[in-house]
């Protein structure tokens, strides 16, 4: 009972469970106490890595096949520390944003520990069934999340996720179904040695309905219809969680199928991604770049740097510098998208509205704020220290040893993209004065420095770097 | 063709029929009844496959049971979704994406 891996997914169902029964007030606290205990949890899952190598455990002391097993490689342990670090400045946020009676907090807090212990399970899942579980715990508990205000527009985008999530996760166990009924087993360690590039039709037809399902559940280009709308339309702290964390498992789970039992039937598709990538890339950005409402410039922000992640699929083969990249940009991207999102919950909180145009004359007001929205822009344009810039200098440097230009010139014009967008709304702050003195209450301290401090950890991971990429290597048979 | 095949490849005509129902129909509620059908179709491949050997393979269908847990929640909360939908703007579809 002393193992940190079955404590990172039992504590916050626990705590979920308690913070329904006791209200918003004092399951606030139980959740941040708790958020606090699972990264102690993954630090000390990520310091027993560095010395150990790959940690198991089978739950109940049941083995794999008849039970459940979790186990933390490298990658899974980074996801762990990048989950918990991220959700605990976002607990203190949201537990002074829902302050003075608001309804959304009594849902909030349980459906938020749902989804952090679903997300945890999932990380540490080791066969396709029990993936599949988790991905309904994290896809029904965002849901929920999204809905929490109650408005018909965010019920509207709601029901629109919900029913692209349920078809995404439908379809990845229509594919489990076919991988058992042709060689009888779920483990994904087990499938790995079995599936060849003569794979029979129906293992083919399997991978491509998991990777599609997946896709859809990640949001890339042309299936990030249903990501604006519930992104931008959630609270704040639900769209910093769903904007950071959520998409990323599922990428996750591409990453790990890719890696691992599909490996030998993956080339095909590899360029597939690639380009839908790039296309998300430059569609993602455009739209940041026209939109009126504020959190609909974030969210579109994600669905181009979400396209950064699938660059990294065709230059997975010869050496770990693809690998590399994409989880320094999971982790950079992670930290200031949930930094971006919780400084324009401060700013929306300050004018009572989600425009644009809004945040003029807000770099007087709010400075740390506006800087914490700042470093974050940098991390999503790329530049240096910052994590962005490592995971665009990685992604970069990997494309062209292998001699694709496109994609360099994609990545580059992405970064500039990106720029057009975040000085899109500093100029706002910096240049224009608000033409009339609109109602602007106190903003709370703690919500300003939680957005700071994602913000600067998003730059600091670009400097710490080594020991992130120490960490990946846990695990992975380096090649030769 | 054995029985359980049978079975499997009726349930991936259902998927089909299911999916196309979750993007080609407007009314929530068919929409949701839809992707039941996907659901019931997953469940039929699942079982279906497993009955292809001499032995019955009791581990799909403890899945399918889970996966019949997971779908009565979904269910229930598109349909939860659904009803307060309409009570709110008294349509039971869901309005254009570029509403704004």
């Amino acid at each position: 009972m002393t193992d940190p891996l079955a404590w990172l997914v039992l504590l916050p169902l626990l705590w979920a469970c308690g913070a329904f029964l006791l209200g918003p007030g004092r399951g606030a606290w139980l959740a941040g106490t708790g958020v606090a205990l699972q990264l102690f949890c993954a630090l000390l899952v990520g310091g027993s890595l560095l010395e150990g190598g790959i940690r198991t455990h089978a739950i109940g002391g049941w083995g794999a096949p008849l039970g459940i097993d979790l186990a933390a490689d490298g990658l899974a342990a980074i996801m762990l520390l990048l989950t918990q670090l991220v959700a605990l400045p976002l607990m203190l946020y949201a537990r002074t944003y829902f302050a003075a009676g608001d309804a959304t907090a009594h849902y909030f807090w349980p459906l938020a520990g749902m989804l952090l212990g679903g997300l945890n399970a999932l990380f540490l899942s080791t066969d396709l069934f029990n993936l599949y579980v988790t991905l309904e715990i994290v896809g029904l508990a965002s849901v929920g999340l999204v809905v929490t205000g109650g408005d018909a527009r965010q019920i509207a985008a709601g029901l629109r996720y919900l029913l692209a999530t349920l078809v995404g996760s439908s379809m990845y166990l229509l594919g489990v179904a076919l991988l058992y009924g042709v060689y009888g087993t779920v483990s994904i360690a087990t499938l790995g040695p079995l599936i060849d590039s003569a794979a029979p039709r129906a293992v083919w037809l399997a991978a491509g309905l998991m990777l599609f399902g997946l896709m859809l559940k990640t949001a890339l280009f042309p299936f990030h219809y249903w990501l604006p709308p519930a992104h931008g339309s959630a609270p704040a702290p639900v769209s910093a969680l769903l904007s950071a964390l959520v998409v990323k498992a599922s990428f996750y789970l591409i990453l790990r199928l890719w890696l691992g039992p599909f490996l030998p039937m993956s080339a095909a598709a590899a360029w597939l991604a690639a380009l839908l990538g790039s296309v998300a890339i430059l569609w993602g950005s455009w739209h940041a770049i026209h939109t009126e409402r504020l959190k609909e410039l974030v969210a579109y922000s994600t669905v181009a740097q979400l396209g950064y992640l699938f660059l990294v699929f065709p230059l997975l083969g010869p050496d770990e510098i693809a690998l590399q990249a994409g989880t320094m940009q999971v982790v950079a991207h992670g930290l200031a998208k949930a930094a971006m999102f919780a400084a324009t919950g401060v700013f929306i909180h300050l004018n009572g509205r989600d425009a644009v145009a809004d945040v003029a004359g807000v770099a007087g007001r709010l400075p740390v704020t506006l800087f914490a929205f700042a470093l974050a822009g940098m991390t999503l344009m790329g530049l240096p220290p910052s994590g962005g810039f490592l995971a665009k200098w990685l992604l970069i440097h990997a494309a062209l040893r292998q001699g694709h230009w496109w994609l360099v010139v994609v990545i580059i014009a992405g970064s500039l993209l990106a720029a057009v967008y975040v000085f899109r709304v500093l100029r706002q702050a910096f240049l224009v004065v608000p033409d009339e003195r609109r109602r602007h209450g106190a903003v709370p301290r703690m919500l300003e420095w939680t957005a700071f401090f994602l913000a600067a950890a998003s730059v600091a991971v670009g400097l710490r770097g080594m020991e992130i990429l120490r960490l990946l290597a846990i695990g992975r048979q380096v090649p030769a | 063709m054995s029985a359980g095949l049978i079975f499997a490849c009726t349930g991936v005509l259902l998927f089909t029929m299911g999916v196309a129902g979750v993007v080609l129909i407007d009314h929530l509620v068919r929409r949701i009844l839809a992707f039941n059908l996907m659901g019931s179709g997953v469940f039929l491949v699942l079982v279906g496959l497993a009955q292809r050997t001499d032995h019955l393979d009791p581990v799909p269908q403890a899945m399918v049971l889970t996966g019949i847990v997971v779908a009565l929640a979904a269910t229930a909360l598109a349909l939860a979704l659904a009803r307060r939908l309409f009570a709110l703007t008294g349509k039971c579809t869901l309005p254009e994406v570029d509403d704004d």
